[in-house]
């Protein structure tokens, strides 16, 4: 008998998850966890109701509004302003109470962005499938889950039947050897990989980061990176799990405890790539050679280091010269431009990219001392309700508040302007969310995203800022 | 889900590359509990002017493209948001059918579910078809899922590779789930063998 072939951490979960799988690789996978938010569910809800069919597993089905909700701080009062919004918050509350599926309503403070509260409450574990109507179900990774986005179509389909019909993606390995430099994040990482792959670099792909850079990052810094995969392209990403991870998980409210916590360790401890595992595809990385990002443009691959300039778009290839001449023309800039001479007018800290309690101790971190530049509008919306309160009791709201910030209620917020926060046309961002497309933070609306600590550095200064030079 | 054999139609050139689901259907319409009725709103930022006329500029308006079936695009089509409602426009508009040098995965996946069928062909063919294209309504491309091939007016032939059982569920229009719930039983099976394995799960 030959040794068992090794396997990735990837192929290692998709094998536990596999219900069948037919011969020209078409599987059933069981899904763990399915989270459920007010946009992508409802036609899925109606679908069951009119085939007369339940939800398989409601106790493994998690239900939150975070996209269209307000984030006053007074917003039960604004929940009426948009008659759409309100429908559909209204059609989730009666969906999630309907079909008995664990659901956090709007006045719940566990109430929050899905992609945060499902780590926070410790639903999402190592080496689970989990999948949401949403393409950022791929931060779930970072605990070495299979998680990704999947449409409303197989909503309906994992409700009613608790699996999924699939195909296996291929290996893809991203490695960031090395430390970080001072004021360097994850989320400059994660923007770097994407200008070094771009957007489309890991279709077809589930990306394994590894590398001494990344098993540095604590969870929230890993949630960052695997955040934004499908940036990527990647179908999902993943991070093994390692101590950082089990400290992170022990005691949540759903996680498991006694005999089970040992036994689910006991196989959370096998779940790594195996030495002499097949990749497809390999990119690898320099933490030394990772600066502080922004991106110029309107796509996540249109990424470069705060001190360079906006490029010329004769100096790209093919279909990309095209699309770089409508993105400075859309985003207002002129090639050769200083990213640094770039002004903001708003600057928008949240989404499940960066709204978590470490991503608003960065930012006061970097306000110590100092301000938001006046007429400079700068928000911070809190990816739950429970970071919130963290933040109140860690004194960090307060201070943020004094610096000039507005301190909001969780949701998705500005993210993508579907609730009451927008950019107005022209108006420019400096954002921690995940997507600069056109038209994403409110019709017109120009977005820049960077890290938190960047984010905070261009509320200091008015335009975007190399946060290392203000320290 | 509906049924995709042959479609012989219009096809409307969008030479741009990362067409993302915002573009295809911004998010002020996500808000909608239907999946019917957002044709209208397809490429909404594109297809319309800051007044809501329509901008004459884009093709779609363009008398020639009025009435496209066929999407002719650039690479890393559909990228972005899982949002379904980026078919459900795309179908509502009259679009069975998208032709690109590649996808993102999400939206691939979600055309199957909405009878459109989304057919990779190599760089080089794609632009040979955007020239087709270009013709309007001179220049009507047919579609074969059958014998997976696309046929321009002159007669060329295009072969395409799709998975067999997408195709099979594209032609036969079945219902994904009614599929899966006639395996409840290794459904079952599955999930009594990882109580024992994985309790905490
Ligand atoms: S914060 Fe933004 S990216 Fe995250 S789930 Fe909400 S809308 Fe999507």
């Amino acid at each position: 008998m030959t040794a068992a072939k090794p396997k990735t951490l990837y192929d290692k979960i998709w094998d536990a998850h596999l219900v069948e799988e037919a011969e020209d690789g078409t599987a059933l996978l069981y899904i763990d966890r399915h989270l459920v938010h007010e946009v992508t569910s409802p036609q899925a809800f109606e679908g069951l109701r009119e085939a007369g069919r339940a939800v398989r597993a409601p106790g493994r089905t998690i239900a939150v509004p975070d996209h269209n909700v307000p984030t006053d701080p007074d917003r039960a009062a604004k929940l009426d302003s948009n008659e759409e919004s309100r429908i559909q918050l209204e059609a989730l509350d009666r969906n999630a109470r309907d079909f008995g599926v664990h659901y956090y309503p709007v006045d719940d403070i566990r109430q929050g962005i899905v992609h945060i509260i499902g780590p926070e409450q410790g639903w999402t574990l190592p080496g689970m499938t989990v999948v949401c109507g949403d393409s950022h179900t791929a931060t779930h990774g970072a605990f070495g889950a299979l998680a990704h986005g999947i449409g409303t179509s197989e909503v309906e389909h994992v409700l009613a039947t608790q699996t999924l019909i699939t195909s296996k993606s291929k290996n893809m390995k991203v490695q960031v050897d090395g430390t970080l430099p001072p004021g360097v994040t994850a989320k400059d990482i994660v923007l770097s990989i994407i200008a070094k792959t771009g957007t489309a670099g890991g279709t077809g792909h589930v990306i394994e980061y590894c590398g001494e850079a990344i098993r540095s990052l604590s969870m929230e810094g890993r949630m960052t990176v695997c955040n934004m995969a499908i940036e990527g392209g990647a179908r999902a990403g993943l991070i093994a799990p390692d101590e950082t991870t089990f400290d992170y998980v022990r005691g949540r409210t759903h996680a498991p405890k006694g005999a089970q916590w040992e036994a689910a360790m006991a196989w959370w401890q096998t779940l790594h790539s195996d030495e002499g595992a097949h990749f497809d595809k390999v990119v690898t990385l320099d933490a030394a050679e990772i600066t502080p990002v922004v991106t110029w443009g309107t796509s996540p691959e249109d990424a470069l280091p705060i001190t360079g300039a906006v490029p010329d778009p004769a100096s790209f290839e093919g279909g990309k010269v095209d699309s770089a001449k409508r993105a400075l023309e859309y985003m207002g800039l002129k090639a050769g431009t200083r990213l640094q001479d770039i002004a903001v007018d708003t600057v928008f800290i949240g989404s499940c990219t960066n709204g978590r309690i470490e991503d608003l101790r960065e930012v006061a971190r970097v306000m110590e001392g100092r301000r938001v530049k006046d007429g400079i509008r700068a928000m911070i919306v809190p990816g739950s309700g429970l970071v919130r309160a963290q933040a109140e009791e860690e004194g960090i709201a307060q201070k943020l508040q004094e610096a000039g910030f507005e301190w909001r209620q969780a949701g998705c917020s500005m993210c993508l302007g579907m609730n009451p926060d927008q950019l107005a046309p022209g108006e420019r961002c400096a954002a921690t969310s995940n997507r600069n497309f056109e038209g994403r933070q409110g019709r017109g609306g120009r977005t820049h995203l960077m890290s938190p600590a960047m984010a905070a550095a261009a509320a200091v200064t008015g335009r975007l800022t190399d946060v290392r030079e203000l320290a | 889900m509906d049924k995709f054999d042959k479609l012989t139609g219009i096809a409307a050139p969008l030479p741009m590359v990362n067409v993302d689901t915002d573009m295809i259907i911004p998010k002020q319409y996500l808000k909608t509990i239907k999946r019917s009725g957002l044709g209208k709103a397809l490429f909404d930022e594109m297809r319309y002017l800051d007044d809501g006329s329509e901008n004459p500029d884009f093709v779609l308006n363009q008398p020639a493209w009025r009435d496209s079936e066929i999407l002719v695009a650039g690479e890393n089509f559909g990228c972005g948001s899982s949002r379904e409602h980026a078919p459900w426009a795309l179908k509502d508009f009259g679009i069975r059918c998208v032709i690109a040098p590649s996808y993102a995965d999400i939206f691939y996946n979600n055309c199957f579910k909405n009878g459109i069928l989304p057919i990779a062909l190599p760089q080089a063919e794609v632009d040979a078809l955007m020239e087709e294209a270009r013709k309007g309504a001179n220049a009507r491309l047919a579609v074969d899922l059958e014998a997976q091939t696309v046929t321009t007016t002159d007669g060329r032939e295009i072969r395409f590779e799709i998975d067999p059982f997408r195709k099979h569920c594209l032609l036969n229009g079945l219902d994904d789930i009614a599929l899966t719930l006639e395996k409840a039983p290794a459904i079952a099976s599955y999930e009594d063998r990882v109580a024992a394995e994985r309790p905490w799960v």
